[in-house]
């Protein structure tokens, strides 16, 4: 009988656990341990103009996914407009349209950035040289002149579209730069000086991020496609300085307009914004992807739900820790898993008040469940009666917890009280046939389980690991699996067998 | 560290062939017990009747109680039988055993002396009927047999209960026997964990091996006061034969029989256990493991007497109670 298919099943499991965890882990940038604080930016941008009487239509550039800034939600108010969203391989649009609007227009677009440092930009496409638009002269021979003037002070496109940028707007800005900005505004002169040279480049649109400013507009942002690194480097307009400022959010950067607007006049877009700290798990929470069956994630669920699955995401773990004490250490219990449910209402009552509210419960239960079995009754019946006794018991003590203002007591309720009937009726019969010892071990057992279940699953990061990595439930199988295979000995078994290996001694 | 000398390593318990819980029942039971095989054993009434088919000798039948109306006429049932033992069909672990010793003026007599009414015993069957000594509380039938008389050459070795023999049967091989016999720790019940004294038995002879009670070394029994090294068990070889003989009747391939000597009837089995437990390694000193090993390498389809000849040649051992007398003091 050979063991190989159970080691490749129990080594699919992991390797899948473990890619799947790894997978959202990289892909999502969901933390491995809680508790991580993101930064968050909330921008709002407003856009105004005013109607004509006639159909409208208003199109916006979105920001994406790009370094240092993931989108996590975006949000649109527009009474009466038709919306939707567009995206191509020039970046992300929204586009509100209307049959009929007169006067002023206001449209709102609001968007949850999340600051991640490791964030990439989607896919660098080296775009094709855009052909110059010839110059007229006198402008030809100026705009060359600046040109070579640039090219031999420089090593390469980076430097060259510094020494431009420099020349034109520097100090040392000369006549042809003077004579050239006269038809042109300096961004564009450059970027299209640098087209020229048969240089990519472009004029983007970003964001200074700074907290609680409002009525902001976008600035202008030269970006030059680096050969040899195969992207986009970023120079600022001004300065000649290259990189991107880590409060830079680029809104757009596909080389089109902003804010286009048909049918409208006077029309600005505008933009506020703040930032604010979240615990990471939240902004996961609010992540904005494309729910795919990779990406098979419990938080598409309502919110009900998901805390509804966080607990029962939870109860594996609580079965690896009594697989863990039954066959490693060889711990008895009182019913395999009681102690797992009995752990899930200590994480509703807390440790000390489910402590002794198990133990009050079930010791009064023990003595009604004696007189019960007096009462000569069959099997069904009694554990029914026990069921009443315990559900009469929980009452009492609630209610008197109440009156004496210990408000913990009113969590007993969360005890399963099927289970507890159970419990109790397995207990007073394991009294009458071993005695009270026996019951002292299997309760003690039981009770030692359900406390050492209870702190692996009210772990904050436990609770962490299983409510967003899918792929550990996976991990866990395998585990559970290996330890079924387990043919060694209980750690208890070590005092058992003791005697046994005592006798070689005096040989 | 004085917590730390109650405790061996698990290379110890290897070099002695120890077999652990967890690879009992991975490698013995899960490997050659089929589960479709259980109810045969699980249900005492169902082996009886299985072994009445191959000839295998148990215990008189009084009679079964299968339903709570039943219950009432169990006086009717009893009369005239002065000893018998009520059990569970389904029972475990020698849950819900009831032994009456006899019967005085309508009272019934546990061999502890204690007096049941009759009302007593009718709530025991009901119990069982509802099924609460039974694995997994399903209802059950309650079995009613006369009371064994057990052989008069045990008599000195057992305080009220009846002694009986665990014989595991590996293949249909006899690897390893113990006798239980019951104490007053035990209230007369011969479960080793509940204080009943286990005697390891050598296979070859059925000559005492080494006695044990609660895990720990004893030589003489608590009540009686008796040495164990001179427990010889009569009739030993038909024992042996009975027990292999119950490969073939199950199926079954690691197998606990538990068998009771009648003073007429001889060797006699009392139950079968599809799950048996570890203690018969505490009670002879010895881990299954090797045995076991040796038997996993003979071939299928030899007879059962080929089987006991062959278990008792390679299993002979010598009796650790009659050593010389140092020896004795300085395990003890």
């Amino acid at each position: 009988m050979s063991r190989l298919p159970f080691y490749i099943i129990v080594g699919l499991l992991l390797v899948a656990g473990i890619a799947t965890s790894v997978h959202r882990h990289l892909q999502f940038e969901i933390p491995w341990v809680p508790g991580e604080q993101r930064q968050v930016w909330e921008v709002e941008a407003v856009i105004n103009f005013n109607a004509q009487n006639g159909p409208v239509e208003v199109d916006l550039a979105l920001p994406s996914h790009q370094k240092g800034f993931r989108v996590l939600t975006e949000n649109t108010a527009s009474s009466g407009y038709g919306l939707a969203y567009q995206a191509d391989e020039l970046g992300r649009q929204a586009q509100w349209t209307i049959r009929e609007a007169a006067g002023s227009q206001q449209l709102y677009y609001s968007v949850q950035m999340l600051v991640s440092p490791d964030a990439r930009p989607p896919v660098q496409v080296p775009p094709g040289l855009t052909s110059a638009t010839p110059w007229e002269s006198p402008y030809d021979s100026a705009a060359s002149q600046l040109i070579d003037r640039a090219w031999s002070r420089s090593a390469n496109n980076a430097t060259f579209a510094r020494e431009l940028i420099l020349d034109v707007n520097g100090e040392r800005q000369g006549e042809n730069a003077r004579l050239l900005l006269t038809q042109e505004t300096p961004s564009a002169l450059i970027v299209r000086l640098l087209n020229q040279a048969g240089v990519q480049a472009r004029e983007v649109s970003g964001l200074v991020l700074e907290d609680g400013r409002r009525r902001q507009s976008l600035s202008s942002w030269i970006q030059v496609f680096d050969e040899p690194a195969n992207e986009w480097a970023l120079f600022n307009p001004v300065t000649g300085e290259q990189g991107q400022p880590d409060n830079l959010l680029l809104w757009e950067t596909g080389g089109r307009a902003v804010l286009e607007v048909q049918g409208g006049t006077n029309s600005r877009v505008s933009f506020s914004m703040l930032t604010h700290h979240q615990p990471a798990s939240a902004a996961v929470r609010n992540h904005y992807s494309e729910d795919t069956l990779i990406n098979f994630s419990i938080h598409s669920l309502p919110l009900e739900e998901q805390a509804l699955f966080q607990t029962i995401l939870l109860i594996p773990i609580g079965a690896l820790v009594v697989v863990f004490l039954r066959v490693l250490v060889g711990i008895k219990t009182s019913g395999t898993f009681m102690p797992v449910l009995i752990a899930l209402a200590f994480i509703q009552t807390t440790l000390p008040t489910g402590l002794i509210g198990f133990l009050l419960i079930v010791s009064v239960g023990l003595i009604i469940r004696n007189y019960l079995s007096y009462l000569n009754l069959l099997l069904v019946a009694r554990v029914s009666a026990v069921i009443i006794t315990v559900i009469a018991i929980i009452s009492i003590f609630t209610v008197l917890a109440y009156r004496m203002g210990l408000s913990a007591g009113l969590t007993v309720t969360f005890f399963p009280m099927i289970i507890l009937a159970w419990t109790i009726e397995r207990m007073s019969i394991l009294w009458e046939e071993e005695g009270p010892k026996q019951v002292l071990i299997q309760g003690g057992g039981s009770l030692l389980t359900a406390v050492l279940a209870y702190l692996a699953m009210n772990n904050p990061w436990v609770r962490h690991i299983t409510f967003n990595f899918l792929g550990v439930q996976l991990i866990l199988m395998a585990l559970i699996l290996l330890l079924g295979n387990y043919t060694g000995y209980r750690l208890l078994e070590l005092r058992r067998f003791k005697p046994i290996t005592d006798d070689e001694k005096p040989s | 560290m004085s917590w730390f000398k109650d405790w061996t390593w698990p290379s110890r318990l290897q070099d002695k062939g120890i077999i652990g819980m967890n690879r009992r029942n991975i490698r013995y039971i899960g490997r050659y017990n089929s589960r479709r095989l259980y109810p045969l054993v699980d249900d005492k009434l169902k082996t009886k009747l299985l072994a009445q088919q191959y000839g295998i000798t148990t215990p008189q039948l009084i009679g079964t109680v299968s339903t709570q109306f039943g219950v009432k006429h169990i006086g009717d049932m009893l009369t005239g039988h002065n000893g018998f033992v009520i059990k569970p069909a389904k029972g475990s672990g020698g849950k819900g055993i009831l032994v009456i010793e006899k019967v005085v003026d309508n009272q019934f007599v546990k061999p502890s002396g204690a007096h049941l009414s009759l009302e007593d015993v009718e709530r025991h069957v009901s119990n069982i009927l509802s099924g609460l000594y039974s694995l997994g509380g399903s209802p059950d039938v309650a079995l009613i047999e006369t009371l064994i008389n057990f052989d008069e050459s045990l008599m000195a070795y057992t305080y009220e209960g009846v002694p009986d023999i665990r014989v595991i049967v590996f293949k249909g091989y006899p690897v390893m026997a113990m006798m239980r016999l019951s104490t007053a720790a035990s209230d007369g019940k011969a479960n080793l964990h509940q204080g009943a004294v286990g005697v390891g038995l050598n296979i070859a002879t059925g000559e005492a091996l080494r006695g044990v009670q609660f895990d720990r070394p004893c030589f003489s029994h608590p009540d009686t006061g008796h040495d164990l090294a001179s427990l010889v068990v009569p009739q030993w070889d038909t024992l042996l034969n009975l027990a292999a003989g119950c490969y073939e009747m199950t199926g079954l391939g690691y197998l606990g029989t538990d068998m009771v000597l009648d003073r007429q009837h001889g060797p006699m089995l009392l139950e079968l256990n599809a799950r048996p437990g570890l203690a018969i390694q505490m009670t002879n000193g010895e881990g299954l493991r090797r045995r076991l090993d040796l038997i996993e390498r003979q071939p299928d389809g030899v007879s059962a007497a080929k089987r006991v000849a062959f278990a008792q040649h390679h299993f002979a051992r010598k009796s650790e109670l009659v050593e010389t007398p140092d020896t004795v003091t300085a395990s003890a």
